[in-house]
């Protein structure tokens, strides 16, 4: 089972412990593991905002990269999401097919096709778990409130495997956290403001990290946390689950 | 040019305390629609049906407007077709001319607000009270509604207050809902009593039997219907359903999606005008025949105006609706008014995250936020988007399709923050005007892989 | 080409190929084992009041004691008293001071609390509209379990109008409190003959 990592562009920029986390990650977990090293971006932030014509290019090196796999993994709900609903290639559709495919969040990954059921991590913290929407409702990573669906979560799952972990959820479960891409930047007010209220839900529960499986989410909540000088980190689950400090 | 939703917003949101108020209070309404929702074992089924009876009307829709105009002209009924907003105002205007009236009340219809009827028959000196107690408070302070369901929730008590006690003379100071309900209910019932012409929206129109039905809590649809000479009924046409069946459907998730109730205190079912009264169907198109025509967006016309996509919608809490600047706002409402007018409406489509969470509640399984990426790709292309970000996305293109140029630039930018932080940490930066920068790493992923990670592996 | 052409000619140039209608399958549906206890649950939580009797007569005595303390009340419940034909048609501005009106409903809904009642029944349209308080009575035999079920039982065309009432009016518009008698009744109470 040959897989590819898939490490979005501002996690390979910015947060470069997280790739390695979920390299390391994946590896522990018996999998062997190529990184295709010409990999730029999935073409998200142009898409969402209205520039998805502008893809092309970055679509046909994405195809290049990541044919011939049996799976992609990436530890971003939003990037794989996006990759599933638009990627495409005038001149390799079944190549670019393939891939819509066998591309997979990182949680999702472990439980539905590596299907542990146990890790060896232990995180000694209070936690605060953060759906980010894309994977969550893009995804179906975990049930959501405003739908008469059975309850299930693909992350909380997996951190309840961690030792001396505590997982606490704010009480709006799945509210969006505000980033949503150039969002972030062209509606700045009202961004933070869904920033802000999340982290207070969340300081609620008194917890030392808030986590999730999109690094956009955490970036735009650190972010909010540093400017106010909180003692609450941000943390990828693919840390946690790596049990990396 | 009309300010845009950021702009609106930021100002909206510059009272914080009003906007938690405001963000708390929508949120009870969808608490509430959830519990209502999780009251049916069958509520997804139900959704499923309803969403399939839509699809099938819109697909025979010219079939089933003509059945009902059959029909309610058998009944009685007046019906007029109408263009556009303006001829909406003009037929309304007509009627009201034949039959010297002086004296309109109006019930909640969105329809009438898109037309801007109002404004419209001011300026010929006519004056409509708009009934629905929402609605009156607004009309009063001369502000549009801004919740298409709950048409003052943006005013505290005490601003109703001051209001009445302006306009009703209510005790200043008097903030008890109840005292201000009643204040309204002698002040309206006199209106109704008086009323020479009733107008009213239309929730739903039956192609089977050409009748219609206007919910309400109040009963100000009815009082005024019932005792009016003229009722007049205007309704977009795509809220025609194909029979009586149907509305078992649709009144069941209606209510307890727009508020949590099981069902409107009132649901009327109007078929013929009562003996000696003159009853009126206004049939209006205002640009849902070329909405019907956008294959990505016709789904939109689908919408039974119960605003649940408002209430879960985490943008429109923090926002208000006045940031829409149109009669529809919401998540719905950026869906559908970039048809009316895709230049002046073209920030509401971005005025979203794509969180997803209104699709999700959409009694008629709206796809709104998927409509919501599409309008963002047809505003692009038709232009309406400001230069700068035209040309940062040409950059990033670039930059992504040319992996070398995009290490180096990545790797020259974090370089620049690290040795000169004020690059970025400065109020030009739109970011940091209330966030942190990330911290800039020395190397990159794939400069560790390849350093440090690829080592240990084979290649 | 007058603007009906028109708009038809766009929707027909416009609208999609045909889908058909959905199946309701009915037995997907919500059922109750106690369709008055779960009517009545509905209806009281919703500010109106719900009260088993055994026999209409109860309510012709009501009828008869808010009249003789000079109650302005309208019955056009045929069975219980004689209706007063000329008290019926009153111009709204004497109705305005309506206080009760006693109306026989068709079917109850249990799901929602709401009671059905054609025009021949309130046989003025005003009427539950504009009195203080609104009476209604019904059947316990025809209370349904949801509005499917409902719109089984009932003709919306079978006459010019018809509407479901489901309690007294109210609004939530002031900061979203809850005022009950907002324009229409003050109350509503329905009696279910067992």
């Amino acid at each position: 089972m040959k897989v590819a990592l898939f490490i979005p562009c501002y996690i390979d920029q910015f947060y470069p412990q997280v790739g390695i986390a979920t390299l390391q990650l994946l590896e522990k977990l018996g999998c062997d593991v190529a990184f295709p090293l010409e990999q730029t971006c999935c073409g998200q932030p142009m898409a969402n905002s209205g520039f998805a014509s502008l893809s092309k290019g970055c679509d046909t090196n994405f195809v290049e990269n990541f044919s011939g796999f049996d799976y992609i993994v990436a530890p971003s709900g939003s990037c794989v999401l996006h990759v599933k609903e638009h990627l495409h290639d005038a001149k390799h559709p079944q190549k670019a097919l393939d891939i819509r495919n066998s591309v997979y969040e990182l949680t999702e990954f472990l439980t539905d096709i590596l299907k542990i059921e146990s890790i060896d991590a232990r995180f000694p913290y209070k936690v605060g778990l953060h759906n980010s929407c894309h994977g969550q409702r893009g995804l179906h990573l975990s049930s959501m409130t405003e739908r008469m669906l059975p309850v299930f979560s693909k992350p909380e799952q997996l951190l309840n495997m961690v030792k001396d972990i505590q997982v606490f959820k704010p009480k709006r479960n799945d509210e969006c956290c505000g980033f949503g891409g150039t969002f972030c930047v062209f509606e700045e007010a009202v961004s933070v403001k869904m920033g802000k209220d999340r982290i207070e839900e969340h300081n609620d529960n008194e917890v030392d990290y808030i986590t999730g499986g999109d690094t956009s989410c955490l970036m735009h909540l650190e972010g909010i946390l540093k400017r106010q000088g909180s003692k609450v980190k941000t943390i990828h689950i693919a840390e946690i689950l790596n049990s990396v400090l | 040019m009309t300010a845009k939703h950021a702009a609106l917003a930021e100002k909206f949101i510059a009272d914080e305390p009003r906007t938690d108020w405001h963000d708390d209070t929508l949120w009870f309404v969808r608490e509430k629609r959830d519990k209502a929702a999780h009251g049916l074992p069958e509520w997804e089924q139900l959704r499923e049906w309803a969403s399939q009876i839509k699809n099938h009307t819109l697909s025979n829709l010219s079939g089933y407007l003509r059945d009902f105009e059959e029909k309610a002209t058998a009944n009685g009924v007046i019906v007029h077709w109408v263009a556009d907003g303006d001829e909406h105002n003009k037929i309304i205007h007509e009627i009201i001319r034949k039959h010297n009236i002086e004296r309109i009340v109006k019930s909640k219809s969105m329809l009438t607000e898109e037309c801007h009827l109002n404004e419209y028959l001011q300026k010929h000196n006519i004056e409509v009270i708009d009934t629905d107690l929402g609605e009156r408070i607004v009309q009063m302070r001369k502000e549009p509604p801004s919740h298409i369901v709950l048409p003052a929730i943006h005013l505290k008590k005490e601003d109703v207050s001051n209001t009445f006690h302006e306009h009703l003379q209510t005790e200043k100071g008097n903030n008890d809902p109840q005292y201000l309900t009643e204040a309204a209910r002698g002040h309206l019932r006199d209106k109704f009593v008086q009323s020479q012409l009733a107008i009213t929206g239309v929730n739903f129109a039956v192609a089977e039997t050409g009748g219609f039905v206007v919910c309400t809590n109040e009963g100000n649809a009815d009082f005024g219907a019932h005792t009016a000479p003229v009722h007049i009924a205007c309704m977009g046409f795509e809220k025609i359903i194909p029979k009586a069946e149907h509305l078992g459907v649709f009144l069941r998730l209606l209510a307890r999606s727009a508020t949590g109730q099981p069902i409107t205190t009132y649901s009327s079912h109007f078929q013929k005008p009562r003996p000696g009264q003159e009853m009126h169907i206004v049939i209006v198109d205002n640009g849902r025949s070329k909405q019907l025509g956008r294959e990505d967006f016709r789904n939109s016309l689908k919408c039974i105006r119960c605003a649940a996509c408002f209430n879960t919608c985490p943008v429109y809490r923090r926002s208000g609706g006045h940031s829409y600047h149109t009669a529809v706002a919401g998540p719905i409402g950026s869906i559908l008014n970039p048809n009316l007018d895709m230049k002046a409406n073209a920030d509401l489509p971005f005025a979203s995250t794509l969180c997803g969470s209104c699709t999700n509640v959409c009694p008629v399984k709206i796809n709104i936020h998927e409509q919501l990426w599409k309008w963002r790709q047809v505003i692009v292309a038709e232009g309406y988007v400001d230069s700068i970000k035209k040309m940062s996305m040409k950059g990033m293109a670039f930059l992504f399709s040319k992996p070398k140029v995009y290490r180096f630039t990545g790797k020259f930018g974090r370089l620049m923050m690290r040795v000169f932080p004020f690059i970025a940490d400065n109020n030009l930066n739109v970011w940091y005007k209330q966030r942190e920068m990330p911290e800039p790493p020395k190397e990159s992923f794939r400069e560790w892989y390849l350093k440090t990670g690829k080592i240990n592996r084979k290649e | 080409m007058s603007a009906r052409e028109n708009i038809l000619n766009n929707i027909v140039a416009n609208q999609p190929s045909l889908v058909s209608l959905p199946v309701i399958e009915r037995n997907a549906v919500i059922d109750y084992g106690d369709r008055y206890a779960q009517f009545k649950t509905v209806l009281e939580d919703i500010g109106g009041k719900v009260e088993l009797i055994q026999d209409i007569a109860i309510i012709k005595e009501k009828i008869i004691a808010d009249k003789e303390n000079g109650v302005f009340v309208i019955n056009t419940i045929e069975d219980i008293t004689a209706i007063n034909e000329q008290e019926i048609s009153l111009p709204a501005s004497e109705l305005e001071k309506l206080e009760k009106v006693y109306i026989k409903g068709t079917v109850g809904v249990a799901e929602n609390g709401a009671v059905w009642i054609y025009e021949s029944q309130m046989r003025n349209r005003l009427l539950p509209f504009i009195c203080q308080h609104l009476v209604l009575v019904i059947d316990k035999k025809d209370i349904v379990a949801t509005l499917h079920d409902a719109y089984d039982k009932i003709e919306i065309d079978r006459e010019g109008f018809g509407v479901f009432i489901a309690g007294p009016s109210k609004t939530a518009d002031i900061e979203q409190s809850l005022v009950i008698g907002a324009h229409g009744a003050r109350s509503l109470i329905v009696y279910v003959v067992e």
